[in-house]
């Protein structure tokens, strides 16, 4: 026999027909096939995690009744209307107490804790079934970080590694003439990053080009998600955003390229192919 | 055979078993099983940054192009060779006396490895703030900003600023005529903050010119301050990203 397990045919066709993703079909069409061969060795299937609860509550209830020292005023009437499911909040707290064996009155039947006062702190209780809290969130399709998500990382690592010691190997970073305060090198600019801001200096005055006019960038950049409300994330219903940001991007791009090779001597105009490039990284 | 003796003798002892923790995938017995795989995250220092499980689009190239973890990468790699370069530099620079411009011309000259050293620094810092950028832009794209995870889009504007800092004071270090004049173009425009132009820009300057004061400030700015408020930085960007439900989307 393979380890294959049978899919249940007349399950994955429901479900496929529901439209249900390839991938949760064939894995509820697995465990159906495998319920119903474990139905046919005649296995009894556990009882469901309702049914369980219930039984407990019922037994815990019973038991409750015939009095532990403490006090459970019990039989709570909205008990014997309502669904039954839970315990109200004085049997919880009754049974708390009871499983830390507050009150003095009982020993805690079955903590398996020794009593002895090398133990400070005992924060065990028992949690009926019913009391687990369940979270509703949406089953989402994930995979093992490793190897999966790591096995991505060390390659992209590797390659922009590699890339960036066979540019090392080749290009050498740039070393000028000693720095002279006297002597104004004649093509003078700021790093490539800082070149938007160098190129509003030829527009604006340098307080707005050089303060104010970055400082509003920055808090407009900050501000963003709270500007943007619209809660889709999806291309076609926000392309307003998109194109203020493909134009904000757009716009600074062209500042950067303008200053970086479109600038000479006395931050002049000049064509790279007249002039050369005055650029350097 | 030989092969997997040894491989048995470095795994199956006390050491090595102190060292790799149950479930490691370096541990003598890990099977590719989902529990090891899950153990392989839960127990390893650097894997902690990560989830146990992530969301399968997120892995897709296209999702992220891993510019965030490259931004990381980057910021290691200069980590690593800058560390490596403060051991011949000295932040010193005198009339007469321009140490730290010597030291990048010994450097190159006489180091080991110095010019290739300097080199992956150089190019490292400028892919960083490349990488950076592209990394914004991407999570703009994405609308991974919106809600829950707006504030670490805040985080990560002062990371692009940081970035942007890092680099600018690491410029001026090699005291060559490049560095001098592209850093006054900056500090420059410094001077017109409103109101206290003057002061800002004697106190970055350390006077009311470039001079070897602000090469000193500029360097300890450079290796210890400013790095160390980026790993604060980081720290809180990538704790969020994991609060906030992983990566976003998918779209
Ligand atoms: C030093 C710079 C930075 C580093 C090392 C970094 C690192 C990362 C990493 C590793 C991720 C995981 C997802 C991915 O790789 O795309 C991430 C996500 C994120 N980053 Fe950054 N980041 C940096 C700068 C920025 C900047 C400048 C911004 C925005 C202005 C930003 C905003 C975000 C947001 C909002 C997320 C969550 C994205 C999602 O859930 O899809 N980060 N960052």
């Amino acid at each position: 026999m393979s380890d294959e397990v049978s899919i249940d045919q007349e399950v994955y066709d429901r479900l496929i027909g529901e439209g249900k993703s390839e991938r949760i079909a064939r894995a509820k069409a697995k465990a159906a096939s495998v319920r119903k061969a474990k139905l046919a060795e005649g296995a009894t299937l556990g009882p469901r995690p309702a049914e369980q609860a219930a039984k407990a509550l019922e037994e815990f209830r019973a038991n409750a009744g015939g009095g532990g020292g403490v006090a459970t005023k019990t039989a709570a009437p909205a008990d014997a209307g309502g669904g039954g499911g839970r315990l109200t909040p004085e049997e919880r707290a009754a049974r708390v107490a009871a499983s830390l064996g507050n009150g003095g009155a009982k020993e805690p039947a079955s903590m398996g804790v020794p009593q002895s006062g090398d133990h400070t702190h005992r924060l065990l209780a028992l949690v009926p079934p019913a009391g687990i809290q369940q979270v509703q969130a949406k089953q989402q399709d994930k995979v093992y970080t490793w190897p999966h998500l790591l096995l991505v990382e060390f390659v992209s690592l590797l390659a922009a590694g590699s890339l960036l010691l066979i540019a090392s190997f080749f290009l050498d970073a740039p070393l000028g003439s000693l720095a002279n305060p006297n002597e104004v090198p004649s093509i003078n600019k700021a790093p490539w990053y800082f070149m938007g801001l160098q190129e509003l200096l030829a527009y604006f005055h340098p307080m707005i080009a050089g303060v104010t006019l970055p400082g509003v960038f920055l808090v407009a950049l900050m501000a963003a998600p709270y500007i943007d409300k619209n809660p889709s994330a999806k291309p076609e219903n926000r392309k307003v955003a998109n194109m203020a940001f493909t134009f904000f991007l757009t716009f600074w791009g062209l500042l950067v390229i303008i200053g970086s090779f479109l600038r000479g001597a006395g931050y002049e105009w000049v064509w790279p192919w007249v002039q050369g490039l005055g650029f350097t990284l | 055979m030989a092969n997997k003796d040894l491989k048995t003798t470095v795994q199956d002892n006390v050491i090595w078993k102190s060292i790799f923790r149950p479930g490691s995938i370096y541990r003598k017995g890990y099977r590719d099983t989902s529990r090891d795989r899950a153990l392989a995250s839960m127990n390893n220092v650097l894997y902690h940054l990560h989830p146990v499980k992530v969301k399968r689009h997120g892995l897709k190239l296209t999702y992220t192009y891993c510019l965030g973890g490259l931004s990381f990468f980057m910021f290691i790699l200069l980590t690593v060779t800058g560390i490596f370069l403060m051991f011949f530099y000295t932040p010193a620079a005198g009339a007469g006396t321009e140490i730290a411009y010597l030291n990048m011309r010994e450097l190159s000259a006489s180091v080991t490895f110095g010019q290739l050293v300097r080199n992956l620094h150089r190019w490292g810092a400028h892919a960083m703030v490349f990488t950076v950028f592209l990394h914004m832009a991407r999570v703009f794209y994405h609308g991974a900003y919106k809600p829950p995870r707006e504030f670490n889009w805040v985080v990560g504007v002062i990371l692009l600023t940081l970035t942007l800092l890092l680099s600018f004071t690491g410029y001026l270090l090699p005291w060559d005529q490049l560095a001098l004049w592209a850093v006054t173009v900056g500090t420059n425009m410094m001077g017109f903050t409103p109101v206290f132009g003057d002061q800002v820009q004697f106190v970055l300057l350390g006077g009311v010119e470039i001079g070897p004061n602000t090469l000193l400030r500029w360097y300890v700015l450079h290796v210890l301050f400013i790095p160390f408020v980026t790993v604060i930085f980081l720290a809180v960007h990538f704790w969020r990203i994991r609060k906030d439900g992983g990566i976003s989307g998918p779209l």
